[in-house]
């Protein structure tokens, strides 16, 4: 190999050059700005877990595995993992192979850092070696694959279904520049090698080419020009990647070590949130998997818009998007990514100002002191089983039956858990409700805490501090008492019961196998269409504080009609106010899991 | 002159003495409110009715006569719950009644 110009420069770089300068100082300022805005334990956190081994060994995992070879995309669609692992890998393997090539061949020229991508411009093939032959090889093995992904990329903007996607988001402008211009690439860049592949060398795809092109178009004509829009097509790129949803790339990079620190969201637009706003690519998986998606006004009150909007700083949508949502999680639960849509919504609610602040520091704990005796099984019903008293009945039933002594927490009615003032983002009187129950529970003398509502399970586990106190749920409870013998149940051969995954049982505290083994017991278990972590909510969820009775109804059918697909003569669930949604439109028996055991034991 | 009996002053609220201005509002954030028939669902499962008469119809009608003081005494006790919002036979979002009134208090637009 040697040098064609003795100067080792082309104004044609400058396009690139410039491109490039720009995105790497917007990455790098971007970067800094967040870093800033952090809290400071937060960022102290951050910045020892770089320095942990066991942590940056699995920053580097995921970041490999997650933007390179997009594994979690592979799994869910294998035609999208491919289309992405091919571009994203294969133009890792590019820069990387054109780094080795000037170092293995111009060492003295590797401090240019447009010199590995125009790498063939620049020299001529003096004689054939195997490295060169191989490294040439490699080269254009990973420009087809690219070549490859991008034709599939074409094909999905042109019809989403082929690929298995039936609704994307709309692109705007810049992004549709960054598009195009990302699509322009990778063909430019065939085209480039190929016209200079007679005097750098090639292999199988830009020496064919090369000889192709020559029999009727001129490659020396040629070369420079293509080279040149090679270059623009770079630097278009590059300059508009900040503002478009390409942004991901960089921001994703971020996101994964910040995750793995164990960062939560504080603010709805600064440190980590702005990490995870800008992370979000804009695929569009999650306007398919909302709840609220049935509804077409509400197509556009999915994360992937609130992550649009949140760039924007359209304050009027931000908030307006934040108090639809239901928060059941499952956009959380298809993120490639990870973006933590709901805990973004959540902080935006924190922000809020208002007039009347309740607090609840006169309500005398004593008041709630519990009776019972001895009992270490303490039984919290939670409001939304006073409001089904069937599921209370049989839960104190069930246990009467199974011979476990317990005490009633709030026999007349009791406190709230918390999680909705805390789902509608007033931390105070989370906190307030947090301190009063944890002291009746305390008092109470027991070890084991019995929930039957899961909204009041998953802020008992999260943020209630009751160390040495047992926090069980009841499918959980039942399930156990089962296997060890001291419930009996008749199994019924006749009866098929679908199990429904309540959003907080099920993604909230990951709890899917015990319901169904309990149900299983009784039952013959089928399955909802969507089951586990892509369980459709059942609309009642208190998540959402400004949908209304009859917007939640196209919901709850829809949620019901995933649940039926087998057919089922009943269905069960583990959540009380699931249970009553479901109830008001059901057509076959809705009912918790503890009056379905209840029913089948003696 | 005594005559062993005297009347009691009228506890009847002059409606016409009313400033409507911040039941207005709310209606504007939360339609619901014009739907509310008063039939007491609501007071009966709250659960903070034991500890300070909070009520959603109360509420309403509170601030139809326009008694705040009342109504930001039984605001500022509510826990969110939504037993409210599960039992009412109108469908009215009761929590977004409650949050959007906790936000008109105090605010300019609210101000009383």
């Amino acid at each position: 190999m040697r040098e064609r110009f003795a100067s080792g420069f082309d104004p044609f770089v400058i396009p690139f050059v410039l491109g490039m300068v720009f995105v790497l100082s917007y990455c790098l300022f971007g970067m800094i700005r967040i870093l800033v805005q952090l809290p400071k334990a937060d960022r102290r956190k951050f910045l020892l877990s770089l320095v942990t081994p066991k942590t940056l060994l699995k920053d580097i995992k995921d970041i490999f595995l997650n933007c390179l070879i997009h594994v979690k995309l592979w799994k869910r669609n294998p035609v999208l993992g491919y289309m992405h692992s091919s571009i994203a890998f294969g133009w890792f393997m590019i820069i990387l192979l054109g780094h080795l090539e000037v170092m293995l061949f111009l060492p003295e020229r590797i401090h240019l850092f447009y010199y590995p991508i125009f790498f063939n411009y620049f020299v001529a093939e003096t004689e054939t070696t195997l490295q060169g032959a191989v490294l040439f090889f490699l080269m254009d093995f990973f420009l087809l694959m690219i070549l490859s992904g991008i034709v599939l990329a074409i094909i999905k903007r042109v019809r989403s279904r082929i690929v298995g996607m039936r609704r994307t988001t709309n692109p705007s402008f810049l992004d549709r520049v960054g598009l195009y211009s990302l699509w322009a690439i990778f063909p430019l860049r065939l085209l480039c090698e190929s016209f200079t592949a007679h005097i750098s060398g090639g292999s199988f795809l830009t020496l064919p080419m090369n000889w192709i092109f020559r029999q009727f178009l001129g490659n020396e004509l040629n070369a420079l020009p293509t080279w040149w829009a090679y270059s623009i097509a770079l630097g278009v790129f590059m300059t508009v990647l900040p503002f478009t949803r390409y942004m991901h790339i960089p921001s994703e990079m971020l996101l994964i070590p910040l995750r793995n620190a164990g960062l939560h969201i504080l603010h709805p637009r600064k440190g980590f949130a702005r990490v995870q706003f800008y992370s979000c690519p804009g695929c569009g998986v999650c306007i398919d998997a909302c709840p609220m998606s049935v509804r077409k006004e509400n197509l556009k009150d999915c994360t992937v818009y609130l992550n649009r909007q949140l760039r924007r700083g359209n304050e009027k949508r931000i908030e307006e998007i934040s108090d639809k949502c239901l928060m059941c999680g499952k956009c959380t639960a298809v993120c490639q990514v990870g973006v933590q849509g709901p805990e973004l919504r959540l902080a935006q609610r924190t922000m809020r100002n208002y007039g009347v602040n309740p607090h609840y520091s006169d309500i005398d704990p004593e008041r709630f002191r519990v009776e019972g005796g001895s009992a270490k099984v303490l039984y919290f019903a939670g409001c939304m089983t006073h409001l089904t008293p069937g599921i209370g009945k049989s839960v104190r039933s069930l246990l009467d039956k199974a011979g476990v002594p317990f005490k009633m927490m709030d026999p007349e009615g009791g406190l709230c858990c918390g999680r909705p003032m805390m789902m509608a983002g007033r931390k105070e009187q989370t906190r307030e409700l947090i301190r009063l129950n944890t002291d009746i529970i305390r008092n109470s003398g027991c070890t084991t805490l019995l929930l039957s509502c899961p909204i009041c399970y998953r802020i008992f586990k999260e943020r209630y501090s009751l160390d040495g106190i047992r926090i069980v749920h009841h499918s959980v409870f039942f399930d156990e008492l089962i296997k060890q013998g001291k419930l009996s149940v008749q199994h019924n051969d006749s009866l098929r019961l679908a199990y429904h995954d309540p959003c907080e049982l099920g993604r909230g505290c990951g709890i899917y196998d015990e319901p169904r083994s309990a149900v299983s017991s009784v039952a013959e278990l089928l399955e909802a269409g969507k089951n586990r972590e892509e369980s459709i909510c059942c609309g009642g969820s208190l998540g959402s504080l400004s949908l209304n009775f009859e917007k939640r109804k196209d919901i709850t059918l829809a949620s019901l009609k995933n649940l039926c697909v087998e057919d089922p003569d009943g269905i069960v669930t583990a959540c009380p106010l699931c249970q009553s949604t479901f109830s008001n439109y059901s057509d076959i028996p809705v009912q918790d899991i503890a009056q379905v055991l209840d029913n089948a034991s003696s | 002159m005594d005559f062993g009996f005297s009347l009691s002053p009228s506890s009847a609220v002059n409606l016409d003495n009313t400033d409507m201005s911040l039941y207005e509002r709310l209606c504007e954030r939360e339609p619901g409110a014009k739907t509310c028939m008063a039939c007491g669902s609501c007071s009966a499962t709250c659960t903070v009715s034991a500890i300070n008469g909070m009520s959603v119809r109360k509420v309403i009608l509170g601030l139809q006569r326009g008694q705040f003081r009342d109504v930001e005494k039984m605001l500022s006790r509510c826990m969110l719950c939504g037993k409210c919002t599960m039992v009412c036979p109108r469908g009215i979002n009761t929590r977004h009644l409650i949050l959007e009134l906790c936000r008109l208090y105090g605010s300019k637009e609210g101000e009383l």
